[in-house]
């Protein structure tokens, strides 16, 4: 129960689609969401095909508590080979598609091979149609998702989309749904774009069961009450994350002017007290806070762009109110390009999810443009005549706009801050793992964070993993190899789940065991959940070993390994890495050179991948 | 005066705790598509709004049905369809104003809110007060 056991496969190139009957050994063995579309996507694909080919396969997948009363249960994860990176990408995300595709009674959606012409989809409970795209190409995710609801005279249909960005093949474009949220990084729109998708509108009036209700709400209850109690909770939802910004300031842990500095004098004009600021011509940038389907938390900021900004004075079509700003584009539209007008950042934020990009992957690549201008490698006849100076606002919308347009320079932004640097000859400005740039935080001043990003499967991330109290109470590599790799396990099993990680912030194990359990009908311990993640964190290695990734991708960049920190708790300090990770791969079973060993793969039931 | 389902639009985060708990009290599972509330999201979800029947003192629905399907419940204040007598016929999803009758295509009969017999379940769910079961204000019960 709280399953279908329907999985709804279309190909593409034939625009043909057909239901399978899910595959209940691999559920019963991964859970659903990012650990089950993980199994299917090793079964389905060639690790080593090329990512932009019809060869790859594009799934998007729900979990057990997607569409359920558990608190966030809306998610789902979009899990193909990533453009960006080369490795397995694994986004998820919240608002109401993913509850909706369940709603529809399908658990995954496997979209393969490649259509001739752009088409989207239109999935009305077992009504499944591909149909043609062509008034939609070209255009935004924002006027797609309304074309398509007004096409169809339905505006309960939930849509998932591209924009241009995802069209053209931008490493880090993103599938947005529900106009801003997104399945975000790894560059999973460019996959989408590349099989000429534009959309996915599902309505479903199945809806979920779950095995025994009356417990399941008698457990559910309990653990909305524990997140009703928590204090992290309380912040989630009267701050958002961007209240991790003065956090991370004060500690120096905020990376700078491409990762040059640790601390941003600006943090005060864009934190939360900033969006909550009331201007003297009557402005206030945050409107209110936002729920995901069944978020009891709302940690979602509703904002809008003060019309007399620069920005869109001109542009009426901008002065409505849309998502504003997280933590972590805070972070990527400020402190590390040196902007700090609260009114360019919110709009940038307009632009990525209007034309379905990555915000993280974007600020980061634009970081590294800024320090190559400004060293003299680049000059403004690269940049389209824009001066790429840090600190300058209007370089950030007029590239966020280039880039999701695919126009002059905005091409080069496009490639992500590997190529881009690479292009340019000094690849070790580029701050990425993997070649995914990384988030908001130095792997200097949090050294478990930084084992995290460069052992993440996906390149670097700062959600795979979550090591933040051992890091704040303690500089030091020593002892983070164990509670980085655990986090890992544990994240890999609550992203399979289709809830949230920011439950986390009120739930252990325990509850997540209670919920998954009652609403299966199955007996899932704690021991064989955490064993569900360790398995399903291999099965991420081995596709990426598959995919020719190994030993050498699973570093930090010079700049964190040899420049000490410059300021901040952690000053002086580099990221110690050649401590941390041989201890790391050892926790793991892994050999020296990173791969899962044959009793490690035995122990966790994947002794069928042995020696490949 | 009986209590009210009291719905305050700007302290909903559109979060559809109050559809999940609807479908699961009346269809015993998760399915929003047959809830009794609704939540609204108007401009990229600037203003959320919860919406269902405010068991109207008019009675449009029940002046409509031909088959004297609904009727009032006076401690409550509801007005009730009997299943036994409906025949789905939709003509008091016409009479309406509100549109907060509906036609359910599993079973064939129209369904409302019933305020779950004095219980709402959706007021109980909603995690941000946003939905409440309560005398309003300046009432006499």
């Amino acid at each position: 129960m709280s399953w279908h056991n329907r999985v709804l496969i279309v190909n593409l190139t034939t625009h043909e689609s057909r239901v399978e009957p899910l595959n209940q050994q691999w559920r019963d063995d991964y859970l659903g969401c990012r650990g089950l579309a993980t199994r299917y996507l090793m079964d389905r694909m060639d690790p080593a095909a090329d990512a932009m080919s019809p060869d790859n396969v594009l799934i998007f997948a729900t979990g057990p508590l997607t569409g359920t009363m558990a608190s966030t249960g809306g998610r789902y994860a979009v899990v193909t080979k990533g453009p960006l990176t080369n490795a397995i990408a694994c986004s998820n995300s919240g608002g109401k598609f993913g509850a909706e595709l369940k709603f529809a009674g399908y658990d995954l959606l496997i979209l393969e091979g490649r259509s001739e012409t752009p088409v989207y989809l239109l999935i009305q409970d077992d009504s499944v149609q591909v149909l043609p795209a062509t008034d939609y190409w070209g255009t935004t995710v924002w006027h797609t998702e309304e074309s398509i609801k007004t096409a169809h005279q339905d505006p309960q249909l939930k849509v998932a989309s591209i924009g241009v960005a995802g069209e053209v093949g931008v490493k880090y474009a993103c599938v947005v749904n529900d106009l801003h949220r997104a399945a975000g990084r790894s560059g999973v729109g460019a996959v989408m774009g590349s099989k000429h998708v534009k959309a996915i509108a599902v309505r479903g009036t199945h809806g979920v069961p779950v095995a025994d209700a009356e417990r399941f709400m008698s457990v559910v209850k309990h653990t909305h009450q524990l997140l009703e109690d928590s204090a992290g909770r309380k912040d989630l939802t009267d701050y958002g994350t961007n209240a991790m910004i003065d956090t991370m300031n004060a500690f120096g842990g905020l990376p700078t002017r491409n990762f040059q500095e640790v601390s941003f004098e600006g943090t005060d004009k864009l934190n939360p007290s900033a969006m909550m600021e009331v201007k003297e011509n009557g402005h206030q940038n945050l409107i209110t806070n936002k729920a995901c389907f069944g978020c009891t938390i709302g940690c979602g900021r509703i904002a809008h762009i003060d019309k007399s900004h620069w920005a869109i004075r001109e542009r009426p079509q901008y002065h409505h109110a849309s998502g504003g700003l997280e933590y972590e584009t805070a972070f990527a539209f400020g402190p590390v390009i040196g902007v700090d007008d609260i009114d360019a950042l919110t709009f940038a934020g307009y632009l990525m999810n209007e034309h379905g990009m990555d915000p993280i992957s974007f600020g980061v690549t634009l970081a590294a443009a800024m320090e190559l201008f400004e060293l003299g490698i680049i000059t403004t006849e690269h940049t389209d005549g824009v001066a790429l100076n840090f600190g300058n606002a209007e370089a950030l919308t007029i590239m966020a706009e280039k880039t999701g347009l695919h126009e002059g320079f905005g091409q080069l932004l496009g490639l992500g801050a590997k190529r881009l640097c690479e292009h340019f000859g000094r690849p070790e400005l580029a701050m990425v793992v993997k070649g995914q740039e990384f988030a908001g935080y130095d792997s200097r001043a949090q050294q478990g964070m930084g084992l995290g990003y460069a052992t993440s499967n996906r390149g670097a991330c700062h959600l795979k993993h979550d090591v933040f109290a051992e890091d704040m109470a303690d500089q030091s590599g020593n002892g983070k190899a164990a509670p980085c790799k655990h986090s890992q396990d544990k994240i890999a099993m609550v992203d399979s789940m289709g809830i949230c990680l920011f439950t986390l912030a009120a739930w252990d194990i325990d509850e997540l065991q209670q919920q998954v359990s009652v609403a299966c009908g199955d007996d899932w311990t704690q021991e064989r959940l955490m064993l569900t993640g360790e398995r399903i964190w291999n099965l991420e290695r081995l596709f990426n070993l598959r995919a020719g990734l190994g030993k050498a991708d699973d570093t930090l960049p010079p700049r964190l390994l040899e420049t000490p920190c410059p300021s901040g708790v952690a000053e002086g300090r580099v990221a110690e890495l050649d401590i941390m990770l041989p201890e790391y791969y050892q926790l793991r079973g892994w050999s020296e050179n990173g791969s899962p060993t044959e009793q490690t793969l035995d122990r966790l039931g994947l002794g069928d991948y042995r020696a490949h | 005066m009986p209590k009210q389902l009291i719905l305050d639009a700007a302290k909903c985060t559109s979060c559809v705790q109050c559809e999940l708990a609807c479908s699961l009290e009346h269809e015993g599972l998760f399915a929003p598509a047959y809830s009794r509330i609704k939540v609204f999201e108007f401009e990229h979800g600037k203003r959320n709004v919860p919406y269902t029947c405010t068991q109207c003192d008019e009675a449009w629905c029940l002046h409509a049905c031909p088959t004297t399907a609904i009727s009032i419940n006076r401690e409550l204040g509801t007005k009730v369809v009997d299943e036994s007598l409906c025949v789905g016929c939709k003509v008091c999803t016409i009479a309406c104003p509100y549109g907060t009758i509906n036609y359910n295509t599993r079973s064939g009969k129209v369904t409302k809110c019933n305020l779950c017999d004095g219980d709402p379940k959706c007021a109980e769910a909603c995690p941000t007060g946003a939905i409440t079961y309560a005398m309003p204000a300046g009432a006499q019960s």
